[in-house]
């Protein structure tokens, strides 16, 4: 079964989903990756605002490949999303509530997932093509000059995704836990 | 002396960027079809399914596989008897590179700097190795290389004690650590034997076999077969999310080496796959 989810959603919509839950998401994203989330952590430290209205945002880790003529993005698969864990707590505890990348996450990020209600949502690595015809909309928010790693705003209609960590810290990467959870369904 | 002109090549490797980035190599086709059929995992049957939708979208609309195009990896085989005319062959590859990934819109990836990182623009440097072999003929192999995966890459200088256990220990603790970043099922190249230098090209150069032809070499036949064997039983799964389908192939290149030494190299790739050759 796949839970639609309508963006934005609240932190009480938040707390329902569960980790191992197949959802499709539509609305409002944002992309960020590496070079995005070092520029934001520096405005942050420096007294200055985010480009984009962080409470209740949802950040997509991708680099788009170039768009077609006629298409609005070029393939959108998530990447790595390891590599922003020294960024995700601060952003969470500004009302950051998701992310949807690939791949665990530091015991850092889970805490400050848990702390604040937040979710972890996982896509497919790999399915750029795929994923991609799922995002209607592109807009520049920020960044110009990083060009793949440039701040976006994503509309998505139907965007494909897990629930890898949920609220109460139910993570699906690990395996025992998973395994449980398997037995009990 | 056979004479050819460098446009030559810089043509080449401009188709070879786009349609590598679009199509993947029917080994892998294959494979992930018969591990899909085989998964006892509902969600791991499901994400391969998916898998094999987005090879198709990619292929039908001319859309990158994956957005990660790569490091632009080429390696070129020269013949001895070949003189090549019209410009300096490094230039005339970027050259190929530069046109391939803007004419194919492919992502451009490259920072000319490691810790200053400005991107280049145009995904140039390639990552260019050449040998230079007998005959007439220039074979170019162009193989983008994804970073999710090459992080995930680990070298050792094992001793030669720790032999053929030793050398399993350590892909298969690669593999588990990795887990599910590099977008398993993923394809494990392994480099035994050589220098420093040498045993990381070689597990590169394994990647660019073909998946579903057995090793020549009955013992690393074997190896390949085991190592396969062990690395879908960790249960990581495709994604990470748990089943039978970790690696969809494991490959493995040896070259001579000291008497003091057992160095081995893991160079791990996504289940995107991508290397096409052409020869001049």
């Amino acid at each position: 079964m796949t839970i639609s989810i309508e963006l934005p959603i609240s932190k009480q919509q938040a707390s329902l989903l569960k980790a191992g839950d197949r959802v499709s998401i539509s609305g409002t994203i944002y992309t960020a990756r590496d070079a995005a989330h070092k520029r934001m952590i520096e405005a942050l430290d420096n007294g200055q605002p985010l480009p984009f209205p962080i409470e209740g945002a949802i950040i997509y880790y991708t680099g788009p490949s170039p768009a077609k003529p006629g298409n609005p993005i070029g393939a959108a698969g998530p990447t790595t999303s390891y590599r922003m864990d020294p960024y995700a707590p601060k952003l969470l505890d500004l009302g950051l509530v998701g992310m949807i990348g690939k791949g665990p996450r530091n015991a850092e990020v889970k805490e400050a997932i848990q702390r604040n209600c937040g979710l972890y949502f996982a896509a497919i690595g790999g399915a750029g093509a795929l994923i991609a015809k799922s995002i209607k909309k592109v807009e520049l928010i920020a960044y110009e000059d990083l060009g793949t790693e440039a701040i976006t705003k994503l509309t998505v209609e139907n965007f494909p995704a897990l629930v890898a960590i949920d609220c109460k810290g139910n993570d699906l990467y690990e395996m025992e836990k998973r395994n449980d959870q398997h037995s009990i369904s | 002396m056979r004479r050819i002109n460098v446009d030559q090549i810089t043509d080449a490797i401009a188709r070879l960027a786009q349609e590598t980035n679009y199509f993947l190599g029917g080994d892998v086709c294959r494979i992930l079809s018969k591990r899909k059929e085989s998964e006892s995992s509902d969600l791991a049957k499901d994400i391969l399914s998916m898998i094999e939708q987005n090879i198709v979208i990619a292929g039908q609309e001319g859309i990158p596989l994956c957005q990660d195009t790569g490091v632009a990896c080429v390696f070129l085989e020269i013949g001895q008897e070949v003189y090549l005319e019209g410009g300096w062959l490094t230039d005339a590859v970027n050259e190929g590179v530069r046109r391939g990934y803007k004419d194919g819109y492919l992502r451009k990836s490259m920072v000319a700097d490691p810790l200053r990182r400005t991107n280049t623009g145009d995904n140039t440097p390639a990552s260019l190795h050449v040998d230079i072999v007998p005959g007439d003929k220039v074979k170019i192999i162009f193989a983008p290389k994804g970073f999710g995966s090459e992080n995930m890459s680990r070298v050792a200088m094992l001793a030669p004690s720790q032999g053929k256990n030793g050398v399993m220990d350590f892909v298969l603790q690669t593999v588990k650590s990795a887990g599910g970043n590099p977008c398993p099922p993923i394809v494990v190249g392994v480099g035994i034997g050589g220098t420093f230098d040498q045993v990381t090209l070689l597990a590169k150069r394994a990647l660019l076999l073909p998946l579903d032809k057995p090793n020549e070499d009955p013992f690393y036949r074997q190896m390949e077969e085991d190592l396969l064997d062990q690395i879908n039983k960790t249960g990581i799964g495709p994604q990470g999310f748990g089943g039978d389908t970790t690696a969809l192939a494991v490959r493995i290149l040896a070259a001579p080496t000291h008497i003091a030494g057992l160095p081995v190299a893991v160079n791990i790739n996504c289940h995107v796959s991508r290397h096409k050759e052409v020869i001049l």
